[in-house]
C-alpha cells in the first residue's frame, strides 16, 4: 500500500518536473526577480544619457555659474537676451529648457520659471530647486558676516542613521533592521501566498484532469481514493519545494556573484566596528564626522554597505526553515480544499462557486500583510498569524521582525491540526465526488458526502 | 467451482436504491454477462466488485475467501467510460497502471512490450495518448486491464466504441483469456455478444436481479413453444389438419413447399404435432424455435415495468 502511494507521488512529481514550463520558471524565476528590482533603476539611468543644456536668464545675478552641473545637465548663463527673444527661435537653439530667475527670488519662492516646449523632467526641476535653495541659504548666512563660516558650515553637517536594538530576555540584544525585515517579510509572505495559489491550483487541475479524462476509475480500482489524493498533494508539494530550493540556491549564487564582482571594493564592516567608529567620532565633538578619504559617491556606497551588513545579521537558516514549514503547512491545508473542490465539479469552469470561500482567506492575508509590515506586533497581526487559514502568510511576514517562540509554536501547532482536520474532511468529499458526474453539486450535497459511511 | 460470489448485495444512494439484495455466483473459467437497461445498477455492482464503492450490506467472496483489499491484484477492470492520462506517453502509462496493480517495474515493462508486440502497436510506444484515435486508445485500455493477468476480469460495456473488426478481435481475446483460465464478468447491452460469449447471465432491472442462470437453461425456460416445419403440401391443407390446440403464426409458400411456424398449446407436445403432420404431409424439416436473448430481455423488462407501474 505504502509502495503505491510512493508510485503516485513519483508520477505526480516527475511528470511536472519534466515539463518545460517548470524548468523555465525555475531558472528564470530568480533572474526575473532580479530584473524587477534592477530593471527600473537601469532604465532610469538610461534615460539620462542625453546631455541637456538649459539656458539660464538670471536677472537676480545671484546664480551666475553657481548651479552645479552633472555629466548630463549643463547650464548656459545668457546675458542681454530676453525670454521673448529666446522663445522666438527656441527650436534652433537646441536648449532643453529656459530657466528664468527673477530678481525678487530671495523672498518670493515663485519667482523662478522653467520654460520649454515640452514637459521638463521632474528630476531636473528638483535638481535646480535644490541647488537654488542651498545657494540662497548660503548667501543668507554669509550676510550675517560670521568668521570662518566655511569651516563652521562644514563641521555642522550631520547625518543621522537610527539603529534599532531589540532587548531580549536572554541578554543577547540584537540589532534589528526594520527596512530589511519589511522587505524579507513582504517577499516571504507574498511568496507563500503565491506558492499556495500556484501549487494549490495545480492540485485542482490535476484532480479535474483525472476526473474528466475518466482515468480516475481505473486508478481507484487499484488504490484508495485517499491514497491518490494524498499522493497527488505530496507530489505537487515536492515540486513546489524543489522549485523553492533551486530559487534559494540560484539567488545565493547571484548575490554572491554580485558581491564578488560588482562590489569588490566594498569592505563590509561588522556592526561592532560601526559602533566603535561612532563612539570615537562622537567623542571628537565638532570634528568632521565624515572621514576625508570618503569618495565623492560615499553616501551611496555606504547604503550598499549597510544592506550587506544588515543582510549578515539575518538568520537565513531560520528564515528558510520557517518559510518551508509555513509554505508546506499552508499548502497542505489549502491543497486538501482545492482537491475537494475539484472532485465535486466536472470541469474547471464549474469551480467558481466553491473557489470563493477558499480564496477569501488568502486574499485577506495579503490585505492584512500590508498592515502587518507596518505594525508586526499589533493584535490584528497577532490573531491573523495564529488563525490557520491566514497564519502561513502573516506569520511569515512577522518572523523577520522577531516573534516570541510560544506564538510561533502555537501558530505551527494550530496549522498542523487544521491541516489534519481539513484533509480528513476533504478526503471524505473527494472519495464520493470523484465518481459523481453530471450532477451539479452544492454545499448541501457536499455535506451529505462528508457524512456518507463508505 | 465458484470463483466469485456476491451475496445479498445492497447499495443505496442518497435518494434511490441502486442495488437491492442482488446475488450473483460466477463459476471459474467462465464468461458471465450482466444485463439490464440503463440505470439498472450494473455499473454500481461492478464498482462494488472492484471495491471502488462499498456496499451498504451483503458479502463478496473471491475463491471462497471474503474479498479484501489484497484482491486488487487479482482483478482487472475496464470501466465503461474509458480514460487515460492524455498527456502521458502510452508505454509509461501502461507501466504505471500495471505497477499500481502490484507488478514490479521489470515485469510491467516486459509485459507491456509483449502485448504491444502482440497487438502490433509497438510504434505507439512513445506517443502521447491524445495523439491516438479512440479505437487505438481502446486497445491500450484493454492491454492495461489484463496486464497483471488477474483471475477475474471485469469489463463494463466492453464493445461500445469498437468498430466491427476490433469487436471481433476483442471477442476472440476474451475467449482466449477464458481458455487460459481467466473468469470474465461483463455488462452489456449487446445481446448478440451475450449469445456468442456468455456461459451465464444475470439480468438486473430496477436494482433487482430478475433473472439469473445458464444461458442454455434460460433459453430453454423461456422458449415460447413455437415450431418451424417445412413440408410439401398446401397451406389450406395444413390449416384443415390442425385443430384448436395448434395456432399457425406464420406461413410461407414457395412452389409446392410450405414453411409454417406453429405454436402449440401446453396440453399437447411437439410429438403430437409431428405425428399429426407426418400422417398428412411429407416433412422436410422440423425444429423448435428458441428465443433470442434480446427477446427475453425485452419481454422481461417490459413486464417488470408494467408491474411497477
Amino acid at each position: 500500500m505504502q509502495n503505491k502511494t510512493s508510485l503516485i507521488i513519483a508520477r505526480e512529481y516527475l511528470s511536472r518536473i519534466r515539463k518545460k514550463s517548470f524548468i523555465v520558471m525555475t531558472i528564470l524565476g530568480p533572474i526575473l526577480f532580479a530584473a524587477i528590482i534592477v530593471g527600473p533603476a537601469w532604465f532610469a539611468t538610461m534615460e539620462d544619457r542625453e546631455v541637456r543644456k538649459i539656458a539660464v536668464i538670471d536677472s537676480s545675478r545671484l546664480f551666475i555659474n553657481q548651479l552645479p552641473e552633472t555629466d548630463y545637465l549643463k547650464f548656459d548663463y545668457l546675458e542681454n537676451i530676453t525670454v521673448e527673444e529666446l522663445r522666438g527661435n527656441f527650436s534652433e537653439t537646441h536648449y532643453y529648457a529656459v530657466l528664468y530667475i527673477s530678481h525678487i527670488v530671495t523672498h518670493t519662492p515663485t519667482a523662478v520659471q522653467l520654460m520649454s516646449d515640452r514637459q521638463p523632467s521632474l528630476n531636473i526641476r528638483m535638481h535646480i530647486a535644490n541647488a537654488m535653495e542651498k545657494e540662497i541659504e548660503r548667501q543668507k548666512i554669509m550676510a550675517y558676516d560670521i568668521d570662518n563660516l566655511e569651516n563652521i558650515l562644514q563641521s555642522i553637517k550631520t547625518n543621522i542613521n537610527i539603529r534599532t536594538i531589540i532587548w531580549r530576555d536572554d541578554g543577547e540584544d540584537r540589532e534589528s533592521h526594520p527596512a530589511l525585515a519589511m522587505i524579507i517579510g513582504y517577499v516571504g509572505g507574498f511568496l507563500i501566498y503565491f506558492f499556495i495559489f500556484l501549487f494549490g491550483s495545480q492540485v485542482m487541475r490535476g484532480v479535474i484532469e483525472e476526473k474528466s479524462s475518466r482515468v480516475i476509475e481505473i486508478i481507484i480500482s487499484s488504490v484508495k481514493p485517499f491514497q491518490l489524493m494524498m499522493g497527488k498533494i505530496a507530489g505537487i508539494g515536492m515540486v513546489g519545494l524543489t522549485q523553492f530550493l533551486i530559487w534559494v540556491i540560484l539567488t545565493f549564487i547571484i548575490v554572491a556573484f554580485a558581491r564578488e564582482v560588482v562590489f569588490t571594493e566594498l569592505q563590509t564592516p561588522s556592526s561592532d566596528q560601526v559602533v566603535a567608529e561612532d563612539i570615537i567620532t562622537t567623542g571628537r565633538g565638532t570634528s568632521s564626522l565624515l572621514p576625508e578619504t570618503q569618495p565623492a559617491g560615499g553616501e551611496q556606497y555606504s547604503e550598499v554597505k549597510q544592506v550587506f551588513a544588515s543582510l549578515a545579521t539575518i538568520n537565513f537558516g531560520v528564515m528558510i526553515g520557517s518559510f518551508i514549514f509555513f509554505f508546506l503547512g499552508g499548502y497542505l491545508l489549502y491543497a486538501g480544499l482545492f482537491a475537494a473542490i475539484a472532485s465535486a465539479v466536472d470541469s474547471e469552469s464549474d469551480t467558481q462557486q466553491f473557489m470563493l470561500p477558499v480564496t477569501i482567506p488568502l486574499i485577506l492575508s495579503i490585505i492584512i500583510m500590508m498592515n502587518t509590515i507596518q505594525y508586526p506586533e499589533s493584535s490584528l497581526a497577532f490573531w491573523f498569524s495564529i488563525i490557520p487559514l491566514t497564519s502561513p502568510v502573516i506569520m511569515m511576514v512577522r518572523i523577520p521582525f522577531g516573534v516570541p517562540y510560544w506564538e510561533v509554536a502555537l501558530s505551527m501547532a494550530l496549522l498542523v491540526l487544521a491541516f489534519l482536520f481539513v484533509t480528513w474532511l476533504a478526503g471524505k468529499i473527494y472519495r464520493t465526488g470523484i465518481l459523481m458526474y453530471g450532477k451539479k453539486a452544492n454545499y448541501k450535497e457536499l455535506w451529505k458526502w462528508v457524512t456518507y459511511r463508505n | 467451482m465458484i470463483l466469485f460470489e456476491a451475496k445479498n448485495v445492497s447499495k443505496k444512494f442518497s435518494n434511490h436504491l441502486a442495488l437491492n439484495r442482488v446475488n450473483i455466483s460466477v463459476p471459474g473459467q467462465s464468461i458471465y454477462g450482466l444485463l439490464g437497461p440503463n440505470g439498472a445498477g450494473k455499473t454500481t455492482l461492478l464498482r462494488i466488485i472492484n471495491q471502488i464503492t462499498a456496499p451498504d450490506s451483503g458479502e463478496l467472496f473471491l475463491n471462497g475467501r471474503k474479498l479484501s483489499s489484497k484482491d486488487i491484484a487479482n482483478i482487472g477492470y475496464m470501466p465503461e467510460e474509458r480514460g487515460l492520462y492524455k498527456k502521458m506517453k502510452v508505454s509509461e502509462q501502461a507501466i504505471y497502471l500495471g505497477r499500481l496493480k502490484g507488478l514490479s517495474n521489470n515485469d510491467a515493462v516486459k509485459r507491456v512490450k509483449h502485448w504491444f508486440e502482440k497487438f502490433e502497436i509497438t510504434d505507439w510506444w512513445n506517443k502521447k495518448v491524445e495523439e491516438l484515435s479512440k479505437g487505438m486508445q481502446q486497445k491500450v485500455q484493454f492491454i492495461i486491464t489484463i496486464l497483471h493477468e488477474p483471475v477475474l476480469l471485469i469489463f463494463d460495456e466492453p464493445f461500445s466504441g469498437f468498430d466491427p473488426v476490433n469487436t471481433e478481435v476483442l471477442k476472440n481475446e476474451v475467449l482466449e483469456l477464458r481458455k487460459r483460465g481467466a473468469t470474465i464478468i461483463f455488462s452489456t447491452h449487446n445481446m448478440s455478444s451475450v449469445e456468442e460469449l456468455c456461459d451465464h447471465i444475470t439480468l438486473i432491472d430496477n436494482a433487482e436481479s430478475i433473472l439469473t442462470g445458464n444461458v442454455a437453461d434460460i433459453k430453454h425456460k423461456f422458449k415460447p413453444g413455437i415450431y418451424e416445419v417445412t413440408l410439401k403440401g398446401d397451406s389450406a391443407e395444413i390449416e384443415r389438419v390442425l385443430n384448436n390446440d395448434y395456432k399457425i403464426i406464420s406461413m410461407k409458400k414457395n412452389g409446392g413447399i410450405c414453411t409454417a411456424r406453429i405454436k402449440i398449446d401446453k396440453t399437447v407436445s411437439n410429438n403430437d404435432l409431428l405425428k399429426l403432420l407426418m400422417s398428412n404431409f411429407h416433412i422436410i424439416s422440423f425444429s423448435e424455435l428458441l428465443p433470442g436473448m434480446n427477446d427475453i430481455f425485452i419481454d422481461l423488462v417490459s413486464k417488470q415495468k408494467k408491474k411497477t407501474a
